[in-house]
């Protein structure tokens, strides 16, 4: 008699298990359907490609002082705590270096990308829902325009555009952050500081591999925002729901993705 | 009759899923020219039939035929090529929020047409004209109120002067001035430019005052048929309740529930 | 009117976005240097070259003059061939050294060139004779503390006697 409830008990959470998991692959499924759709949707956002070019303006150029902004502090922060660090051991010339590889490599693709999420992404998702809530997107249908062709592909390819020239603006004010701190304000050599850094970082091996994880971190970004927005259910909490899951989903895919291409890029070539 | 049916309806039935049909086996015919009602309470089934008729869902059984085709057999070319000579109104209008008036009315001409800019220019102009908002052309809609918001999504719906305007309940949420207007431009508008017009609604009086002929839709069946002075004296108890707006009838004031007492014994029994 | 005000900003964008690529790339990195010099290739075999990787810098003087390109264990001599690209415009002489040298106590590794005195020049696949391995951090340890001990065993045997 006392197995009777536990075995219930049991089913029912497998239940839920596999319901909760079938659900979340059946999503998967309709994310990368309607990223297929979209690409093969995208001859009017590269035709037309003005439409893009003001969506560009919403994700890329409104996004470009928190970029710029942050760059500078997060490079003046590593100038401090990398001198900090690097002087214990007598090696303060490799400040440069410190900063230079730890934005090319990691934070610019990284924080530029985490910013632009929260900043760009659920914008795009909150518009596209709010769309939908109110019709819009169903309009565009019964008007006889592919909204994925119309709105979503162009919110997408400027995102994908949008996202490398910010983490490398993000670099870049970054290494400036730095300089200022090391250079300036602590007095670390200027000319150690530059030309150490020129030799060692490689425009193959750091700085281009920092452009594809961003590019890569725009188009996971801006797919998931799309993709949220389209997909929300159509009131006031399904769109702001959706927007919240963009920013979470959004990060935790690029600190993910981030692992997997610093794994693919990094250790491979270093381990020869 | 010689002029074949704009749109004919055929034993259609649809579910959204298996266990919940919408519309069981409705049939109707709409003839070139008139302006046809479909009525009932929310929740009928009537949007479900609006939408099957736009190609937008596909009836489960039956056949519907818009404008000579069959919606069925369309391939999402075929249905947007379909929708091309259709325009439909929206409940809430459901403007471009991004775009001015003018760029919302633009928008299917920018979108389907090559017209040259200044042409493109005077036939929004013409639409606006109609709807009496010429002079709004430069705002946003946000500074729109409901009832110009309407006239607008109005505007751009026949923008591209379709065959078949279907309105979603037109009439929601709007003073009693606008809606007089909105009813009298679906009116002048399917005369003037030679429409046929579908209008989904559940506001008698003004549905009435510009119908040629209405469908009852109750449950997902039609219930009842006739031009507007033929149901006014109907004696088929769910017409009479629903023009009457009596509260009790065929259609009960209650959900349905399992016995009150039962549940109040329930209620005790917890307290 | 409000379109061309995006346009301009965009282009903005996209102008500063590229900017600063390019700053990464010329003042950040060696594109400058590197993209369109001619090489040549020197080849030179070392005991143990420590924790030389391909791409690190050849140095001379402290101006890098190249790269890295490969490293190879040769099967006879049971020594590491160490394959490096110099820059065309740098010249050295045929007696020249190569060291494998640490930047910093903890930097990384790179390749030190010493020019010699010879009139004849280096040209592409020849190879230096010259080379001094990589100081291995393990191997300096225990040879000091081998020496440490050595040393302490003598003052006691003193102490002893």
């Amino acid at each position: 008699m006392a197995e009777r409830p536990l075995a219930s008990a049991l089913r029912q959470g497998l239940e839920a298990l596999g319901g909760g998991a079938i659900a979340k692959i059946r999503r998967l499924g309709f994310a990368a359907r309607f990223f297929v759709a979209i690409v093969l949707n995208s001859g009017t956002a590269f035709r037309r490609f003005r439409l893009t070019i003001r969506e560009i303006y919403f994700a890329g150029v409104l996004s470009l002082v928190i970029i710029l902004v942050s760059g500078l502090f997060v490079g003046m922060v590593l100038g401090l705590q990398g001198y900090d660090t690097l002087q214990r051991y007598g090696s303060s010339d490799a400040l440069g270096i410190l900063v230079a590889l730890s934005l090319v490599r990691e934070l610019g693709p990284v924080i530029a990308g985490l910013l632009f999420a929260s900043r760009a992404g659920s914008a795009i998702t909150a518009e596209i829902g709010l769309m939908k809530a109110t019709e819009q997107l169903a309009a565009m249908e019964m008007m006889a325009v592919n909204p994925i062709a119309r709105v979503v592909a162009p919110r997408f390819w400027a995102g994908v555009i949008s996202m490398p020239l910010l983490a490398a603006l993000f670099s870049a004010m970054g290494i400036f952050g730095g300089y200022l701190v090391g250079v300036r304000l602590i007095g670390v050599d200027e000319g150690s500081f530059w030309s150490q850094m020129q030799s060692s970082v490689d425009v193959r091996e750091d700085i281009l591999n920092g452009v594809i994880k961003s590019l890569v971190f725009g188009v996971a970004v801006t797919w998931i925002a799309v993709f949220e927005g389209y997909d929300a259910p159509p009131t006031a909490e399904g769109v702001s729901g959706a927007t919240t899951r963009t920013v979470v989903t959004s990060s935790l895919a690029i600190l993910a993705l981030d692992f997997v291409l610093t794994a693919l890029m990094f250790t491979g070539g270093n381990g020869k | 009759m010689a002029i074949a049916p704009i749109v004919e309806i055929d034993k259609v039935s649809f579910g959204y899923d298996a266990a919940r049909p919408v519309l069981h086996g409705v049939s109707l015919r709409i003839e070139p020219g008139s302006v046809v009602g479909i009525m009932g309470q929310s929740g009928c089934g009537k949007t479900t039939l609006l939408r099957i008729i736009a190609g937008w869902l596909k009836a489960s059984a039956g056949t519907a035929r818009v404008l000579g085709e069959s919606v069925r057999e369309l391939d999402s070319k075929g249905i947007y090529a379909l929708r091309r000579k259709m325009g439909m109104l929206f409940q809430f209008g459901a403007l471009f929020t991004d775009m001015t008036v003018f760029d919302n009315v633009a928008f299917q001409m920018r979108e389907h047409t090559d017209l040259p800019p200044d042409l493109v220019h005077d036939l929004v102009m013409m639409k606006l004209e109609a709807v009496g908002l010429r002079g709004a052309a430069q705002r946003m809609p946000s500074e729109l109120s409901g009832g110009m918001a309407r006239r607008v999504a109005l505007a751009r719906a026949v923008a591209l002067d379709p065959h078949l305007m279907l309105y979603d309940e037109p009439f929601t949420g709007l003073d009693p001035i606008s809606l007089g207007v909105i009813a009298r431009l679906i009116r002048t508008l399917n005369d003037s430019l030679g429409q046929t017009s579908i209008v989904v609604s559940h506001d008698v009086e003004e549905c009435f005052d510009i119908v040629d002929y209405v469908y009852f839709v109750s449950a997902g069946r039609v219930v009842a048929e006739g031009t507007p002075h033929e149901l006014r004296r109907s004696a088929e108890p769910f017409v009479s309740q629903f023009v009457l707006g009596k509260p009790d009838g065929p259609i009960p004031f209650h959900y349905p529930a399992p016995g009150y007492e039962a549940d109040l014994a329930a209620g005790a029994r917890h307290g | 009117m409000k379109r061309s005000i995006i346009d301009i900003w965009v282009g903005v964008f996209v102008a500063v976005g590229f900017a600063g690529l390019l700053f990464l790339a010329l003042k950040v990195g060696n594109l400058a240097s590197f993209s369109t010099a001619e090489t040549y290739q020197v080849q030179a075999k070392f005991a143990n070259i420590g924790g030389l990787k391909v791409r690190a810098p050849i140095k001379s003087a402290g101006v890098v003059v190249g790269r890295v390109s490969n490293v190879t264990f040769d099967n006879e001599s049971y020594e590491a061939i160490v394959t490096f690209n110099v820059d065309a415009q740098y010249r050295f002489p045929r007696d020249t050294s190569a060291k494998i040298l640490t930047s910093g106590l903890l930097g990384e590794q790179y390749v030190g060139l010493e020019a010699g005195g010879d009139g004849v020049m280096l040209k592409q696949g020849d190879r230096l004779r010259l080379t001094q391995s990589a100081v291995v951090l393990e191997n300096l340890i225990s040879q000091f503390l081998f020496n440490k001990a050595a040393e302490g065993k003598d003052t006691k045997d003193k102490d002893g006697k």
